[in-house]
């Protein structure tokens, strides 16, 4: 019998793979690896690319992963992928778009204001008129 | 006697409106399985890049990254504010805005300036009334949040906190603690708190690190803080659809007593129209 390691591959949106693994196949960022039991502590980022897992019935599964990381540790593999492109450039175009929606949003805040302005007089003109028509009452009686 | 027939009319829009709650109850219901769901689907993640974090901590003190320095002073914070897009989940988001404004004053007294970065259209209203630098903001994101979404967010808060903007960032979300409790709650993100098992102790091993610690290291941290915020969501989710089904439960209750209500009210109407008409025939007929 070969010699296995658990192989977890999980990512922030659920758990994708978990079981036992003869060999681990993974697109890393220095080059190609191959990951067998009892492999040396290691840590590295993933490319996008085909993960493959040799089960201990000697089948090949396959991952797609967009990047992520990878942990080795002699009796357990864990691929933390992510589950959108990465890069620093797509990051920061995100946080801008985040910034100009939170300005924009910010800068309809005009309209809306005026609209509770109204409505706070509009109640207050109900609410004097309400007490015209009391005394009115009263002086009819 | 008049009212009969308006009673009847509001008895059918009351029925109406009972069924569309009943309906919203049931919906929330199935939602609020499949929402807990996921937010144990996101929880092997971010425990396991806290393990490698730990150890990598442990392994490398030699080098900290900013998000685990301890050192600064604290003159201002930032606020990631979580909350639902949509109303009618009882007091959900108020009570978390509510614990927020105590947080708000507390930090205002001790002079500590706040920033704010916004997910759900809730908590972007809140803050339009309430006043506050929002910084970013994300809203529809809807049943099945994409942490795709939250990177922009969350980067912009972090970009702050590099660039000494800020000196620490927290999360203010509901927790679910069971469906009938949800806790608001204002977590501590960044600086990462060091808790005993990031102090060097024990035999160190090391990893073999491709390309190099220090930028695995800013990945890994990047990653977590960004699951930390995804699950933060996430379970805020679970929370609004589990506060929207006990308050959409208490309002086909409500409306089921007030049908209750009115069909006596309609009973005793009909009844005193009956008497009234028969009383009327009577008194003609002995008057003639």
């Amino acid at each position: 019998m070969a010699m296995t390691v658990h192989v977890d591959i999980v990512s922030a949106e659920g758990a994708i793979h978990s079981g036992l693994a003869t060999m681990v196949y993974a697109p890393g960022e220095m080059g190609e690896l191959g990951i067998a039991a009892r492999h040396s502590p290691l840590i590295t980022r993933l490319r996008p690319g085909d993960v493959r897992v040799e089960n201990d019935h000697g089948e090949m599964e396959h991952f797609y992963v967009s990047g992520g990381m990878l942990e080795v540790q002699p009796d357990v593999v864990t691929v933390l992928a992510d589950t959108a492109v990465r890069a620093e450039n797509i990051d920061e175009a995100k946080a801008l778009e985040a910034k100009r929606r939170a300005e924009d949003a910010l800068a309809g805040q005009t309209a809306e204001f005026e609209y509770a302005k109204a409505q706070a007089e509009l109640a207050e003109a109900i609410a004097q008129l309400r007490a015209i028509e009391k005394l009115r009452k009263m002086k009819g009686r | 006697m008049a009212g009969a027939k308006e009673i009847r009319t509001k008895i059918a829009s009351i029925k109406s409106t009972q069924k569309i709650t009943g309906a919203m109850e049931m919906v929330a219901a199935s939602k609020m399985r499949r929402a807990q769901d996921r937010m144990n689907a996101s929880r092997p993640y971010a425990e396991k890049m806290l393990q490698v974090i730990r150890h990598l901590a442990k392994a490398s003190p030699e080098y900290r990254h900013s998000f685990m320095a301890q050192s600064r002073e604290i003159k201002r914070v930032g606020y990631i504010v979580v909350s639902s897009d949509r109303g009618l989940c009882g007091g959900l988001n108020s009570n978390l805005f509510r614990r927020l404004v105590v947080e708000i004053r507390e930090k205002q007294n001790e002079g500590i300036e706040t920033r704010f970065c916004t997910i759900g259209s809730k908590a972007l209203g809140f803050f339009r009334r309430f006043g506050g630098k929002v910084e970013a903001q994300v809203t529809q994101l809807g049943d099945k949040p994409h942490i795709e979404d939250l990177i922009g967010t969350v980067r912009v808060m972090l970009n702050l906190f590099e660039q000494g903007e800020i000196d620490a960032v927290y999360i203010a979300y509901n927790e679910f603690v069971n469906t009938m409790t949800q806790r608001p709650t204002i977590r501590q993100l960044v600086p990462l708190k060091a808790d005993d098992e990031m102090r060097p102790s024990g035999p160190v091993w090391d990893y073999i690190y491709e390309p190099d610690a220090r930028l695995v290291l800013d990945n890994l941290l990047l990653r977590y803080i960004e699951s930390l915020v995804y699950q933060a969501v996430v379970e805020n989710g679970a929370c609004e659809q589990a506060a929207r089904m006990v308050a959409m439960k208490a309002a086909s209750d409500n409306a089921g007593n007030l049908i209750d209500e009115l069909q006596l009210v309609y009973n005793k109407a009909r009844q005193a129209a009956i008497t009234q008409e028969i009383s009327e025939i009577v008194s003609g007929a002995a008057a003639v």
